[in-house]
């Protein structure tokens, strides 16, 4: 027989028909799979944002001058604090941010001017509810920034000397530090995970709940044709679902892509296979469509958490570092976000290739080794 | 030396665990046989067909099908071979035609063969219609007739049938044994196993398993003779009121 021959007599071919019409028939899975990019990227993209911004804040002006008001106006205008009303008295203020009504308050005492006129050193207080410290430390640095801007200025006014130092940070790759940039790329890779591992999982799962696995491996389809067959799909799923996300986060967050998209295609086949495998090898293990997702999910929980996907990797201890390493995202997120952020080529993401290559190997390996054609 | 032999097992042997499934069993079916294998449930019916249909490897033994070793060759053994179980393996979400669609060419069937095998099961089995009904939404009855025309796409030397008719109505029953008996006139051989008395009287040969252990090989008349009893479902009973006797 010809290879040709041979390639057309494969069991393949029926096993792709099959999965690709009941892909088609499950409407409800196909919708998740492909509507849940879109909700997840919109929900995600607009909720999450690191970075605190606009808290509503109280004045308390006891010196009600022209410098108070630029000291106020300076702050409004880092963006942090929006001034939502003036207090009478420090009593007031307090019950505000008591009640939740501000999350910050300033105080300028009425020695203000005075202070600043006779060359004293004048001081302004801004208080912030820091119960949560993430919400309070852009509020916190922000008024830090702001007092340092206006004494620059004021003293440029009196002596006509500029400052003596100054440091200029530039936020390269993300000039906005917007979040929305940054959790784009992350949500491509956690979104594959949840379809590779999952969907794939439950989907060969359901085969051996229902009996048909059973019936599958009495024909003389072979294994190889049997895996690919449940495979194959949820590759084309997932190129489908990171286009998708691509596309919206160019249009809905403005994401550029500043590397090769076909490296990065490239490279996410690496990931995918990897995944796959962590689904493959689940399906082996499990008995039931339940155990499949709780085990899922059990697979899916440190992908998230310990990848850096939500939280920088850097802060973590380096236990934790270390079991992120033996995660495909945690080099898949470096793999995305240094292509579409960064626009960096192959020659700097060599490390991340060859880790995901070998992981994938490792996982098909294993889950191959352990799917067999016979049920017990 | 078991080239006349449909199916031949030696000293076939299951364990899972501390428990014994099938214990030594030796068995010869001859070709064109209907070949009822029956027993109390845990008797190692089903641990014996999947170890013929190489669904599981045998512990300990061997055995033919078709002439084939099913421990050395079990793909050649699936070629030769349909399954059908209680459970049907059928998908709810493809239609009739897809299913057997599928499963002929999971057997190898191309284009125009099978066109004309997947035309000539529907009309033997009389779907008609119902050929783009969802299998899921099929009655008991046709769902058993679907898994027998998946099952017998590839027009296989031996055909198991494992429970075939458990949970289907009585004419649905009867009809299912017509197709078994064209089935056998067509030369396949046939192993079944069934709870349902009426249905073991219809076979050509029995076998009765206890405890994994063969007790008694026959036609329906031997079997009754050897247990002195005036039906097979006399013999059933007499055999289970043995086991339990024994068991636990």
């Amino acid at each position: 027989m010809s290879l040709r021959e041979r390639l057309a007599a494969s069991t393949i071919w029926p096993m792709l028909w099959k999965e690709f019409i009941q892909m088609r028939r499950d409407r409800l899975t196909l919708g998740m799979m492909l509507g849940i990019p879109a909700v997840q990227l919109a929900m995600f993209g607009y909720a999450i944002q690191t970075e605190v911004r606009h808290l509503p804040t109280v004045v308390l002006d006891e010196s009600r001058s022209s410098e108070s008001l630029a000291l106020v106006d300076q702050l409004r205008n880092t963006g942090n604090f929006d001034i939502v009303g003036y207090v009478p008295d420090r009593k007031a203020l307090d019950e505000e941010i008591r009640a939740g009504r501000a999350m910050a308050g300033v105080v300028i005492p009425p020695t203000f001017l005075t202070d600043l006129r006779r060359g004293r050193t004048a001081q302004a207080q801004v208080i912030v509810d820091a119960a949560d410290p993430l919400a309070s430390s852009a509020a916190m640095s922000g008024a830090a920034q702001a007092g340092a801007a206006r004494s620059t200025a004021i003293l440029a006014q009196t002596t006509g000397r500029g400052p003596p130092l100054e440091v200029r940070v530039r936020p390269w790759y993300n000039p906005g530090l917007r979040s929305a940039v940054y959790i784009v790329p992350g949500i491509i890779g956690v979104l594959l995970s949840v379809t590779m591992i999952l969907i794939t999982s439950m989907s060969i799962v359901k085969e051996r709940e229902k009996g048909t696995l059973e019936q599958l491996i009495v024909t003389p389809i072979d294994k190889t044709s049997l895996m690919l067959g449940k495979l194959v799909p949820f590759v084309l799923v997932g190129y489908v679902q990171m286009t998708v996300i691509l596309l919206l986060g160019r249009l809905l967050f403005d994401v550029p892509i500043r590397g090769s998209l076909a490296l990065l295609y490239l490279l996410t086949f690496a990931f995918i296979v990897a995944s796959l495998g962590m689904g493959l090898f689940i399906s082996t293990v499990v008995r039931s469509q339940a155990q499949a997702m709780q085990m899922g999910f059990f697979f899916l929980l440190p992908n998230i958490l310990l990848s850096g996907f939500m939280f920088p990797r850097e802060a973590m201890p380096v236990a934790a570092q270390w079991l992120g390493l033996v995660l495909p995202l945690t080099h898949f997120l470096k793999v995305l976000r240094g292509i579409i952020l960064k626009g960096v080529g192959v020659s700097e993401l060599w490390t991340q290739t060859l880790v995901l290559v070998a992981l994938s190997t490792l996982f098909i390996v294993l889950s191959v080794r352990r799917f067999s054609k016979r049920i017990e | 030396m078991t080239d006349d032999a449909a199916i031949h097992a030696e000293g076939l042997r299951k364990t899972f665990g501390e428990l014994v499934a099938v214990d030594g069993l030796d068995l010869t079916v001859h070709r064109g046989e209907v070949f009822g294998l029956l027993g109390p449930n845990g008797s190692g019916k089903t641990t014996t067909i999947r170890m013929l249909t190489g669904l599981m490897a045998p512990g300990g033994g061997w055995a033919t099908v078709d002439g084939v070793n099913v421990t050395t060759s079990p793909e050649q053994v699936r070629r030769r071979i349909g399954y059908m179980s209680q459970r049907f393996g059928l998908y709810d979400d493809l239609t009739v035609e897809e299913n057997i669609r599928f499963y002929a060419s999971v057997y190898g069937l191309r284009g125009r063969r099978r066109a004309d095998r997947i035309s000539e099961l529907v009309a033997e089995l009389g779907f008609g219609e119902r050929l783009r009904q969802m299998a899921g939404t099929l009655s008991g009855g046709w769902k058993q007739r679907l898994a027998l025309a998946c099952a017998t796409a590839h027009r296989p030397r031996v055909l198991f049938l494992d429970e075939p008719t458990a949970g289907v109505d009585p004419a649905a029953r009867r009809q299912f044994w017509d197709l078994i008996y064209d089935f056998a006139r067509q030369g396949i051989t046939i192993m079944v196993t069934t709870h349902y008395m009426d249905e073991a009287e219809r076979c050509h040969r029995l076998a009765f398993l206890s405890r994994g252990h063969l007790i008694a090989v026959g036609t329906a008349q031997e079997v009754r003779d050897q247990f002195r009893q005036p039906s097979i479902e006399d013999v059933f009973i007499e055999l289970q009121r043995r086991d339990e006797g024994v068991v636990v």
